[in-house]
């Protein structure tokens, strides 16, 4: 196998410049917490699983663009991504059917108005209200579920994205 | 007067996705339309000198009716939340398609894939 | 200046960049006008009152934009521009004034800009989720009680579209680069 269609796969997975590295290598970590904390807060605050979901995405992508994708996919790779995606998706569709069974209707909030005695106590226990970030019922774990879902499926696009090209790019050689 | 023009933006996407050649000019065309549908939603709901639909502190009493006579109508927002995400999930395929194609056919005229077969 | 006529500017800003959008023969031009017009939307939401949509709205542009750049970047043909159309072209613009034009008609219908339907209609459901949202579901946060509480099914609807149409990319842009078929990738 000679080494010259190495090159540029070489090139093509390497990355930017050490300023956009070293930048990253401080930022990412940033971008993470305020997602998850759009996340965390989006039954108080503007935000939400959606966007939340899509900024968490974003410390992934801009560590894929800045180190190249080998490192990326270090951090999480592509089987592990879609088993994650596809835990959310389910995540969401349990609390939705445990909603049902709980609460009587599909969706209902089974811990806001809880209809069982024991989960009514448990929420006075934790002591539960407005206002808090502990409150909203099923809304928080929704979010939760929802962002890991966008995140990891928003990953595994760009992943294939950046491998397309890399093929791309043997191809033209 | 805004709605006018909202449709305006509409019509301008709805041009871009008709008349032109190139497969990126027309994802750009409905990635306008998106947008302009989504803004016209918005300005819907909107109520005049009203306030984010995010409730103050003690939001129970009549701080509840203030707000509620104060807010701007969350329906439409959270409709429009569901329809941006939509959004980047078609523009991902839509994304996806276009480099299949420039991969096949080598260009993103589509004239020219019309032409070539086989 | 009213929020009326801010929209108005701002949405006249975002017309001429559309139109610079589309008319540019550049790619990468194009996609960055498109970026400042998604910028020009984010402000407009801010300003009418919506900031998780105006989130939401700048995060997903930001997405869209790095995929279609790493679209088009280093593929730019020039277009070959051939015979124009003319007669086609014409009758397109005349169907697209057509259809303008009935909407255009249909607009007044609409209200006026800042009267929401449930300040005109009193059985509207949106005066029942800004009174009783936050003693129902206990999120402060209406929109999230709406779309994860009042509508959660809606929510539930666009999980899936979403998931379906990622799947759908995934499976077409992939395919093992000949290089790493010998490794075990996954």
């Amino acid at each position: 196998m000679n080494n010259q269609p190495q090159q540029p796969v070489q090139e093509m997975t390497a990355g930017m410049s050490i300023v956009v590295q070293t930048v990253t290598r401080w930022v990412k970590s940033f971008i993470f917490l305020f997602g998850l904390y759009i996340v965390c807060f989006g039954h108080l605050t503007p935000g939400g699983g959606f966007s939340g979901g899509v900024i968490l995405c974003c410390a992934f992508i801009l560590m894929m663009l800045a180190f190249g994708r080998e490192r990326a996919l270090r951090r999480l790779p592509l089987g592990r991504a879609g088993v994650l995606d596809s835990v959310g998706a389910l995540a969401f569709l349990v609390i939705a059917v445990v909603g049902l069974f709980i609460g009587g209707v599909f969706f209902a909030n089974w811990l806001a108005v809880p209809a069982a005695a024991a989960l009514q106590r448990l929420c006075a226990a934790i002591g539960v209200e407005p206002f808090h970030l502990l409150s909203a019922g099923t809304i928080p774990l929704c979010n939760l579920a929802i962002a890991l879902k966008v995140c990891t499926s928003l990953f595994l696009v760009f992943a294939v994205l950046a491998m397309l090209r890399v093929e791309q790019q043997e191809q033209e050689e | 007067m805004p709605y006018t023009l909202c449709v305006i933006l509409f019509m301008v996407g709805l041009y871009a996705v008709a008349t032109k050649r190139n497969l990126i000019k027309i994802v750009i065309g409905f990635i306008i339309m998106e947008n302009s549908a989504n803004l016209l939603l918005i300005m819907l709901g909107y109520r005049a000198g009203g306030r984010a639909p995010v409730a103050f502190r003690d939001g129970v009493g009549d701080a509840a009716t203030a707000f509620a006579q104060s807010a701007v109508d969350p329906l439409p927002q959270a409709l429009v939340l569901t329809s941006i995400v939509i959004s980047l999930g078609v523009t991902a395929l839509m994304v996806a398609i276009c480099l299949r194609v420039y991969q096949r056919y080598g260009t993103f005229d589509i004239s020219e894939i019309r032409r070539l077969r086989g | 200046m009213s929020i009326e006529t801010l929209s108005i500017i701002l949405l006249l800003f975002i017309i001429v960049g559309a139109l610079i959008a589309i008319e540019t023969p550049d790619l990468l031009s194009a996609v960055i006008c498109l970026g400042t017009i998604d910028i020009g939307f984010t402000i407009l939401f801010l300003f009418l009152k919506a900031p998780d949509i105006a989130i939401t709205q700048m995060v997903v542009e930001v997405v869209c934009l790095v995929i279609l750049i790493r679209a088009t970047i280093r593929r730019d043909k020039a277009v070959v521009t051939g015979e124009r159309q003319f007669f086609g072209l014409m009758v397109t613009l005349a169907v697209i004034a057509v259809l303008a034009l009935f909407t255009l008609r249909a607009v007044p219908f609409l209200g006026e800009f800042g009267a929401p339907v449930f300040t005109r209609v009193e059985s509207a459901p949106a005066a029942r989720y800004l009174s009783d949202g936050v003693k129902d579901t206990g999120a402060a946060n209406a929109v999230a009680a709406v779309i994860l509480d009042y509508r959660g099914y809606d929510t539930l609807g666009e999980a899936t579209i979403l998931f379906a149409s990622v799947v759908g990319a995934v499976a077409l842009l992939r395919r093992k680069p000949r290089k790493e078929v010998q490794e075990a990738d996954l």
